[in-house]
């Protein structure tokens, strides 16, 4: 986020107006045509600093929703997947944009969510461990928290390494996680088998079962639910990234040293940073598979932990609407290759026995498009958006 | 107790196939301060290379040389790959922040990987090692050939990589470079070389290991895992030790062998498998006592 500051005037007092209480409207009138004008501390902090970015937020929304009437009912479901990564993603950067604490480990976060909510909300009459609380509003925060208490148990480890140390350790986590995840079969079915996963019903309506009087199908409701949830994290992502807390993530992110003679309580600040990113991981974890209705232990590997990472990075490390940006990317590639790529290339099989195949060549875009994008542009698709504002704003001069 | 000493031997064995991969991380991390996770492709290539070449070596008579041939010629071809790759995708990422120059590192491995296993092929394939599993007797316990095949080869590889960075002028200057890059490069040591170099070394010691480790069961889409059992011994031996990683490494192994050898009779209910993911719990456990592992250098931090 670039928080410009308002400049300075000739004496050297700040032009920012004294906000007393009886000059309420000073923090409600801005100057048109002035967005980096500030006349108060409120303003510069507000969650939507510019007329504009309200406006394109509300754009954004709307269309969101009006996609439902738009898409065939397989493209809404991949982009309902895509709201639920961007969810996981959203907590990878908390952790890793905002804290700068690498984490490899994020599957292993979104595998205990998917659990806890699988087992609060699973048939209690199943081959599996399941409570049938079937509620959303119970399952979901209680995946997010015991998510959460993973990552304080794992905490004190994270905070006394650095850098590339704890990008390994996480990775082990990861491998740890997906041991106790197989061996573990009367909670998670067993490798290879699998269980059903959480019901989405919130207050009574199942969104997952669109009956026959319905006007919408499953995926139609699975997509506006998503929707809806990831338009709440994402508010409460971009609101912790203004508090004190989020404020304390980037100074330990830029120097945490310094930080530290700031008077911010490093183990404390890093134990939240990963408790609030494994929250988020939980609570995308427990809504991942409601989508599909089934999950084996071996979704929670490493690659799913790249492919977060690589939403994170790929739409720009600490910013909100960056990484919803590289979570829909990154997630509808898939989808993007086989329905746009494969077609124009008749050499491609669409036959997994054979070389080369569709799902090869998704892999290998899938690989080259990271290398691509980070080395031509390392602050990822946000990065991109910054460059185009900046001409925009500056045109018709080149700065 | 020979049930020990076998196991022990047989620790020995894996464990210096992951010292070879090791070593392959920690020249990469002390040349260019990055975790190169194209380890794994870089492995998988070097395994299915040999394994097309050892059939098309076979008019040499001696049993297993061409075998050994193209395990020579496979680590030849994948260092090649590594310096091109290095060259054009990672180079131009100098001065970047670390942790996207791991991320790219891990694109590549997925394409090479993705690519290199179209190779393979259906289940596994042979590599054309002449023993096997076979084992022979020695002072009355059962090794495999394969596993003393393994020792030999990092005992060579490790005295000649200590050979190259101790008496070789460019050893010299890969040391310097790791050591300080702006005084050497004043000293006129070309720092692009040592990085192109070093993950040459890293890409030719990840292929001898992909091609040791596949001499039992053949080459399968699962090998290049091991490549990741490597990195609990690099954080256990210390980022930036080179003996570090040999001792972390055959560590790892021993403790893997150790425990899948006696887990099933002493704690059954931690499950099947376990020997696979003793490495990393261990790894946590030696970080807990030591954040840097045993031989690293404690990062000294300035405001």
């Amino acid at each position: 986020m670039s928080t410009t500051l308002p400049p300075k005037t000739e004496d050297g007092s700040s032009p920012v107006a004294p906000a007393t209480p009886t000059d309420r409207r000073a923090k409600r009138t801005r100057l048109w045509g002035r967005p980096a004008f500030f006349q108060s501390y409120e303003q510069q902090l507000a969650l939507f600093d510019t007329w504009s970015k309200r406006v394109g937020v509300a754009v954004v929304v709307v269309v969101g929703f009006a996609l439902t009437q738009v898409f065939s009912d397989d493209i809404l479901r991949s982009l309902a997947l895509a709201f639920v990564l961007a969810i996981a993603a959203l907590g990878l950067n908390m952790v890793t944009g905002l804290a700068g604490q690498v984490s490899l480990g994020h599957a292993f976060f979104i595998g205990i969510g998917a659990y806890t909510a699988a087992a609060i909300s699973g048939d209690p009459e199943a081959r599996t461990i399941g409570y049938g609380i079937e509620e959303m509003w119970i399952w979901l925060p209680a995946a997010g928290l015991v998510a959460a208490v993973f990552g304080v148990i794992v905490a004190p480890i994270a905070t006394r390494l650095r850098g590339l140390y704890l990008a390994i350790v996480t990775l082990g986590l990861v491998f740890l996680g997906e041991h106790v995840f197989r061996e573990w079969s009367s909670l998670t079915g067993g490798a290879g088998v699998g269980r059903s996963a959480a019901e989405p019903v919130l207050f009574g309506f199942d969104f997952s079962d669109a009956g026959s009087d319905s006007m919408f199908t499953r995926d139609q409701q699975m997509y506006v639910l998503m929707l809806v949830l990831l338009l709440v994290f994402a508010l409460a992502a971009r609101n912790i990234g203004r508090s004190k807390v989020g404020r304390s993530f980037a100074a330990v992110r830029d120097r945490d040293m310094a930080a530290e003679m700031m008077g911010i309580d490093l183990p404390r600040t890093k134990t939240l940073a990963f408790a609030l990113s494994s929250f988020y991981a939980g609570c995308a974890g427990g809504l991942l598979y409601t989508i599909t209705g089934y999950f084996d232990p071996g979704s929670f590997n490493l690659l799913l932990s790249v492919q977060i990472i690589a939403m994170v990075l790929i739409g720009g490390a600490g910013t909100v609407s960056g990484t919803i940006a590289g979570a829909l990317f990154v997630a509808m590639l898939p989808t993007i290759v086989r329905n746009l790529v494969a077609p124009n290339l008749t050499f491609i099989s669409t036959l997994p026995s054979e070389t080369p195949n569709v799902f090869q060549v998704e892999q290998i875009l899938y690989g080259l498009l990271i290398v691509v994008f980070l080395l031509f542009e390392p602050r990822g698709l946000f990065g991109i958006w910054v460059r185009f504002r900046t001409y925009w704003k500056s045109w018709p001069f080149s700065y | 107790m020979t049930e020990f000493l076998e196991a022990l031997i047989r620790g020995l064995g894996i464990g210096s196939v992951y010292a070879l991969l090791a070593l392959g991380f920690v020249i990469i991390y002390k040349a260019t301060r990055v975790v190169s996770f194209a380890q794994p492709a870089f492995m998988l290539t070097g395994a299915v290379v040999t394994s097309y070449l050892t059939p098309a070596l076979g008019f040499v008579l001696v049993t297993g040389l061409s075998f050994f041939l193209s395990v020579a010629a496979a680590a030849i071809v994948t260092a090649l790959l590594a310096l091109v790759l290095e060259r054009v995708l990672v180079r131009p990422m100098v001065g970047r922040a670390v942790f996207v120059i791991a991320i790219i590192t891990l694109g590549i491995d997925i394409a090479v990987r993705t690519v290199v296993t179209g190779y393979i092929g259906i289940g596994a394939r042979p590599i054309g090692f002449p023993w096997g599993i076979e084992t022979i007797q020695v002072l009355g316990l059962s090794v495999q050939i394969r596993h003393l095949v393994m020792m030999g080869t990092v005992a060579l590889l490790g005295g000649l990589l200590y050979l190259f960075f101790q008496r070789t002028p460019f050893g010299l200057a890969m040391r310097a470079a790791a050591f300080d890059q702006e005084a050497a490069m004043t000293q006129g040591v070309s720092v692009g070389a040592v990085f192109g170099t070093s993950w040459a070394l890293a890409g030719g010691l990840a292929a001898v290991a992909g091609a040791l480790v596949s001499t039992g069961a053949g080459v399968d889409r699962q090998l290049w895992v091991i490549a990741l059992i490597a990195l609990p011994a690099i954080i256990l031996g210390g980022l930036d030790s080179l003996g570090g990683a040999v001792i972390g490494g055959l560590a790892v192994g021993v403790v893997e062998q150790l425990v899948g050898s006696y887990q099933r009779d002493y704690a059954p209910w931690l499950g099947d498998n376990v020997a696979t993911v003793a490495p990393y719990a261990l790894m946590l456990l030696v970080l807990l006592v030591r954040p840097y592992g045993l031989f690293g250098t404690p990062e000294v931090r300035r405001v």
